[in-house]
């Protein structure tokens, strides 16, 4: 579970992250949605350790990813928005790399590889060097890694960019089973379908400052609107940056 | 497996697949260097027994005003050739070495018993010039010292006045310590080595990472920021110090084929020898690694580090050119002046010196002192955002 409160961060003058406050429980996928340039990638990086904010708390499970980095690492499962894979490694040498970082003893590594590899699809090119992978298969790397340490939360940004249809359906199919099994998944996103199709929690980020949050049927009294769509579009004030 | 040697092993891992970069910094370079200074020594070799064997071509102005003299220059094997008719501008044309022009006032200042005026025409920044000007100065000399002493004969004076001082040069180097002087330049191609070796993992595991944007994900696995950057630095130090193993086990294998006996030199590099250098550069292989990593972790790409990257190799040559300027003593305070003090002992080990143990230890000990320093510099760079993303 995550529980961020009154969350700020700015660079230089630019403010990004203007007191932004939501809850993300277990067994439920919580949805980022904003256009770009919105703050939700400030927002995450300072949830998975690697930007420090100015004032806000943050907890995961409890922890304070600044207190204890280390700790809240190992409970996080991370696919960001630079997903670069070594391109000298196979797919399994990529996997199998995190892994070990994350401390995972060498023989329950290599199960966990083949069974991601089954759940994800990925037993044609498991074995290939990533050069010249598609985004979908670099995109299933990305996850497979995030994942091989069985963490509880699950974090996203934009993870459906520049995939097919195919392996959009294949991804939010995966999520949906994260969720049935009792995790905690945060994705963010600028496209409006998607959160409609996965999410149980909107938290709509305008301009670094939350414009609204509830689920689908508390967004659309909020709005007065009729469709989700119309919804997003009133609450944010605009749909520039957002796809539909 | 700790955090550390995890990244280690994978680092050397995708470095061995990059068959380039193994060509390059493998293969390559520790060749290139020692092939460079036995190219050197051959055509040093080469030129210098070709000029001393071959006869003396002499392009003569004003032949007869002096016969007696171009009499004695042909009896010495000189091959006289008549002069151009502007012996300056064929000088500074490059058509001829040296002119030797002799003035229509000779006869008379000879037949005065005057100091007769010879000119030898020759351009003495040219280098290669410099032998043979100076084997028809040594002629010319002679020449004019018979002819001195006949005179004293003559007037029944002993040619002994001429020589109130007799100067005898007592040479004391040996023939190691003369192939020192034309391998002064083994440091700098030891050191580049080093450079060399590491750049490449250097950038690949920095602003190669940030490049082909792996490194943020890297940093959210459950490894101290710290740990991550400690197996990229001794993977680079791997590399560096490989690179320096094989230039000189290449420096020692060549070594056997060069002409040492034409120059009158004997380099031989022993087992101890090599193992001196090695102590010598291996911590300097750690401090280039250092220094590369922390530049090149500032890049945001594979170019623009590449950039930083040949600026660097020119550190090294500082102190051997320094030395090669102002060729001094080595002393205990240089050993703790990283890079000159690798410059001087491996100057001294290849001259067949005995290296004190202080020294070997300031020298390690200093170099190795500030590496870590940097290394523990470039250990703390993860925990800044700049350097973590591109664009934010």
């Amino acid at each position: 579970m995550i529980v961020i409160e009154n969350l700020k961060k700015s660079f230089g003058k630019v403010e990004a992250v203007r007191g932004v406050s939501f809850k993300a429980e277990d067994g439920q996928i919580t949805g980022l949605l904003g256009p770009n340039g919105a703050g939700k990638t400030t927002t995450l990086r300072m949830l998975y350790t690697l930007l420090k904010p100015d004032s806000g708390t943050i907890l995961i499970d409890g922890m304070d990813p600044h207190q204890e980095p280390i700790e809240v690492k190992r409970k996080l499962g991370v696919v960001p928005d630079s997903r670069g894979l070594y391109t000298r490694l196979s797919a399994r040498e990529n996997i199998r790399y995190f892994g070990q970082l994350h401390g995972v003893n060498k023989k329950v590594l290599e199960e966990r590889i083949e069974k991601l590899a089954d759940i994800l699809d990925m037993q044609d090119f498991i074995d290939r060097r990533t050069e010249g992978f598609s985004q979908g298969q670099r995109v299933k790397v990305a996850i497979a890694r995030a994942m091989i340490h069985q963490p509880q939360t699950i974090l996203l940004d934009e993870p459906t960019n520049g995939l097919d249809v195919m392996t959009t359906r294949a991804l939010r199919k995966y999520l949906l089973g994260l969720k049935q099994a009792g995790h905690c998944v945060v994705l963010s996103t600028h496209i409006m379908q998607e959160v409609a199709a996965l999410c149980d929690h909107i938290v709509i980020i305008a301009d670094g400052d939350i414009a609204a949050e509830g689920n689908a049927e508390e967004l659309l009294q909020q709005s007065g609107c009729d469709s989700l769509e119309d919804a997003f579009v009133e609450l944010i004030g605009s749909a520039e940056g957002l796809l539909s | 497996m700790s955090g550390w040697t995890t990244v280690f092993n994978k680092e050397v891992k995708e470095n061995f697949r990059d068959r380039r970069v193994i060509l390059t910094s493998l293969v390559l370079g520790p060749l290139l260097g020692p092939a460079l200074l036995v190219i050197m020594f051959v055509l040093m070799a080469d030129s210098t027994s070709k000029r001393l064997d071959e006869p003396l071509e002499l392009p003569v102005a004003g032949q007869q005003y002096a016969p007696n003299l171009v009499a004695y220059l042909l009896q010495q094997g000189v091959i006289i050739e008549d002069a151009p008719a502007d012996p300056g501008a064929a000088i500074l044309a490059r058509d001829k070495d040296v002119v030797l022009r002799i003035p229509e006032s000779f006869i008379e200042q000879w037949e005065g018993g005057q100091p007769a005026v010879l000119e030898v025409i020759v351009d003495e920044s040219r280098q290669h010039v410099a032998l043979t000007s100076k084997r028809l100065r040594q002629l010319l000399d002679t020449y004019s010292q018979q002819l001195g002493i006949l005179r004293l004969h003559l007037r029944g004076v002993s040619s002994q006045v001429l020589s109130p001082v007799m100067i005898k040069t007592v040479d004391l180097s040996t023939a190691t310590s003369r192939a020192a002087m034309i391998l002064a330049f083994l440091p700098y191609i030891l050191m580049i080595g080093a450079f060399i070796g590491g750049m490449h993992m250097a950038i690949d595991a920095t602003a190669g990472e940030k490049e082909r944007k792996s490194l943020e994900p890297l940093l959210i696995n459950s490894v101290p920021r710290w740990q991550i950057m400690a197996g990229k630095l001794m993977a680079t130090s791997f590399f560096a110090g490989l690179s320096v193993l094989l230039t000189i086990l290449a420096f020692r294998f060549m070594v056997q084929f060069l002409p040492t006996d034409m120059l009158g030199v004997s380099i031989e590099i022993t087992t101890a020898m090599v193992i001196g250098m090695l102590i010598v550069l291996m911590p300097m292989a750690i401090l280039a690694s250092a220094f590369l990593t922390i530049l090149a972790s500032f890049a945001k790409t594979f170019r623009e580090a590449n950039s930083y990257m040949g600026l660097v190799t020119l550190i090294p040559m500082i102190p051997s050119f320094y030395l090669m300027i102002n060729p001094v003593k080595a002393e205990t305070w240089m050993m703790a002046v990283p890079l000159l003090s690798q410059n001087v002992l491996i100057h001294e080990l290849i001259r067949g010196e005995q290296v004190s143990m202080l020294w070997y230890l300031l020298a390690a000990g200093t170099t190795l002192g500030l590496g870590l320093v940097l290394a523990a510099v470039a250990a703390t760079l993860y925990n800044r955002p700049r350097v973590i993303f591109t664009s934010e």
